[in-house]
């Protein structure tokens, strides 16, 4: 009786709260068909010409463009330089573990605009112009140490004697590495190039300082911001970008989740 | 050794980009802070002017603990509205964990400008809020209510976190063993006491966790002043931005830079002291 109220008004606070939660997104759909320039109320009918003038600018598809090639290259060099590091930090003790455990996770604790101001003045120190690459090595910095985190979960709930056993039956560490160890830690990797890209996609307090003359997706939405008659363009791939963010999170959680079901359900399952 | 080859080859490339692309950008950050110049041109100039500076305007400091303080304001209204939403979905749900998790944190992943903007609409004249309003004649004409101040700052931002925030409550909620529980009410416990005495403290560390995700991002937030704050709702982190993107005063904004680096750096050496960072992963 008693537990039955509490699940009730928890479950009303999560069904609004989400509710909640939403109502600024759908708000914006609802703009990305409304048959008027300005984005306020009453609405105005339905159309879908903001759909047609948005893949006809070609500013506007460049920058997804952008975005998209740039977070790839960025979250693969994460996904690379993160796992390489996981895997070191996981089964071998050394000097100077902690400091660099410590210097990698840094990131995760100071405000990006930190981050972005040290990095600019790097580049022009070292005359190097600023561009998407900058912006691109910017992301590899934040998405390092998430990375090593999601790998490095994956790593420790691993038994180490596969690995004891594949190197005892004859195969060489390397060959270790690439058959037995990779292979487990490969779903953890799927996610964590998927975390880094969805994070990559969307940054924008980084790029705005780093970016050169091609802007990134959010960099052009910001300079679109200003400029009433774009809105409902914006809005209108903001829509896109978020049934297409959908798919790819439902996608991601699928493969986080993929391989660790067995460990997930004993926890569960214990009386 | 074997040992010492492996190591260097696994950690080498990780630790060589680190040093080069972080650690030496943040040392090059405090190099500046002594130089002079409008870009901080002047190599051979070694000063304290730009500390001076800094310290002689008492505004800097002011908006720097006032950032700090709305840091606190919406991490802590985050985490009190996140933990029901994880709290439902870690105790009430059941076999529908991972769907009902994923619908919570899909709007965290839809482009964080446009989510901003969405709060303009809705807070702007002509906007959801007004039209709500005069439709229901509570006023007369359509002006933006809230909008440009530090409280649409706040909602907006609290409304940008709460996904994020949710996710390390539910996964410290996850690991709690549910026979804690039902020991607990076995020897007569009542709901309240257990969650009190021992469901609250066993989440803490996803409760601080959280907290962070929000804190730190907020801290040195500047998009959102520019889009909802208005000259009311300026932050620290905007003074940052206009130091190196209109000011040009670069040497000030290295130390502006670092004073927030320090702030965030000592409230997270508090916090490392009671969770474990590696704890704040799920699975």
């Amino acid at each position: 009786m008693r537990r039955g109220k509490l699940t009730s008004f928890n479950f009303w606070y999560f069904v609004l709260f989400t509710a909640a939660l939403y109502l600024p997104i759908l708000l914006l759909i609802v703009f990305s068909f409304n048959d008027a320039q300005a984005l306020i109320f009453p609405l105005q009918g339905f159309t879908t010409r903001w759909y047609g003038e948005m893949v006809r600018s070609t500013e506007l598809v460049g920058s997804v463009w952008h975005s998209i090639v740039m977070g790839v290259l960025s979250s693969l060099a994460a996904t690379i330089l993160g796992t390489m590091a996981a895997i070191g930090v996981v089964r071998y003790k050394f000097p100077g573990r902690g400091l660099f455990v410590a210097v990698a996770a840094m990131p995760l604790v100071i405000p990006y605009v930190v981050l972005a101001v040290a990095m600019l003045l790097l580049f022009s120190q070292l005359n190097i112009p600023l561009s998407l690459w900058t912006v691109g090595l910017g992301h590899v910095i934040i998405n390092i140490p998430l990375v090593l985190l999601i790998v490095a979960a994956r790593l420790i709930g691993m038994e180490k004697n596969l690995e004891e056993a594949a190197m005892d039956l004859g195969a060489t560490y390397w060959s270790t590495l690439l058959r037995v160890t990779l292979p487990i830690a490969f779903p953890a990797m799927v996610a964590a190039f998927l975390t880094s890209f969805t994070t990559s996609f969307d940054e924008f307090a980084l790029a705005f300082f780093l970016i050169g003359p091609e802007p990134t997706l959010p960099v052009y939405i910001y300079s679109q911001l200003r400029f009433p008659s774009r809105l409902p363009i914006v809005v209108t791939m903001a829509s896109v970008i978020m049934v297409a963010s959908v798919l790819m999170i439902v996608f991601s959680e699928y493969v986080r989740h993929w391989g660790s079901a067995p460990a997930r359900s004993r926890s569960e399952g214990a009386p | 050794m074997e040992n010492r080859k492996r190591i260097a080859v696994l950690m080498g490339p990780p630790a060589l980009f680190l040093l080069f692309l972080f650690v030496l950008p943040l040392a090059i950050m405090a190099v500046f802070t002594f130089r002079a110049g409008s870009f901080g041109a002047q190599r051979e100039v070694f000063t304290l002017d730009n500390y001076r500076e800094f310290l002689a305007n008492p505004s800097y400091l002011r908006l720097l603990w006032r950032s700090t303080g709305i840091a606190f304001i919406v991490s802590a209204l985050s985490v009190a509205l996140a933990y029901p939403l994880a709290y439902f979905i870690a105790f009430r749900v059941g076999s529908r964990k991972v769907i009902l998790l994923t619908i919570l944190v899909i709007p965290a992943w839809t482009s964080y400008l446009l989510r901003i903007l969405a709060w303009r609409l809705i807070l702007g004249s002509n906007g959801v809020l007004n039209s709500i309003l005069l439709a229901l004649g509570l006023i007369d004409e359509a002006t933006p209510i809230l909008l440009y101040s530090m409280t649409a700052v706040t909602i907006t931002l609290t409304y940008v976190w709460i996904p994020f925030v949710a996710l390390p409550i539910f996964a410290s909620l996850e690991r709690i063993n549910r026979s804690v529980l039902e020991a607990a009410a076995d020897l007569g416990c009542a709901p309240w006491q257990a969650f009190l005495r021992i469901t609250l403290p066993l989440s803490m560390p996803g409760v601080l966790g959280g907290f962070f995700f929000a804190f730190i991002p907020t801290l040195g937030e500047y998009v959102t002043p520019l889009l909802v704050g208005g000259a009311k709702g300026v932050m620290y982190g905007n003074l940052i931005q206009d130091q190196f993107l209109r000011g040009l005063n670069w040497p000030l904004g290295s130390i502006m830079s670092l004073a927030m680096l320090l702030v965030a750096l000592v409230l997270m050496a508090l916090f490392v002291r009671v969770v474990r960072v590696s704890d704040l992963v799920e699975g």
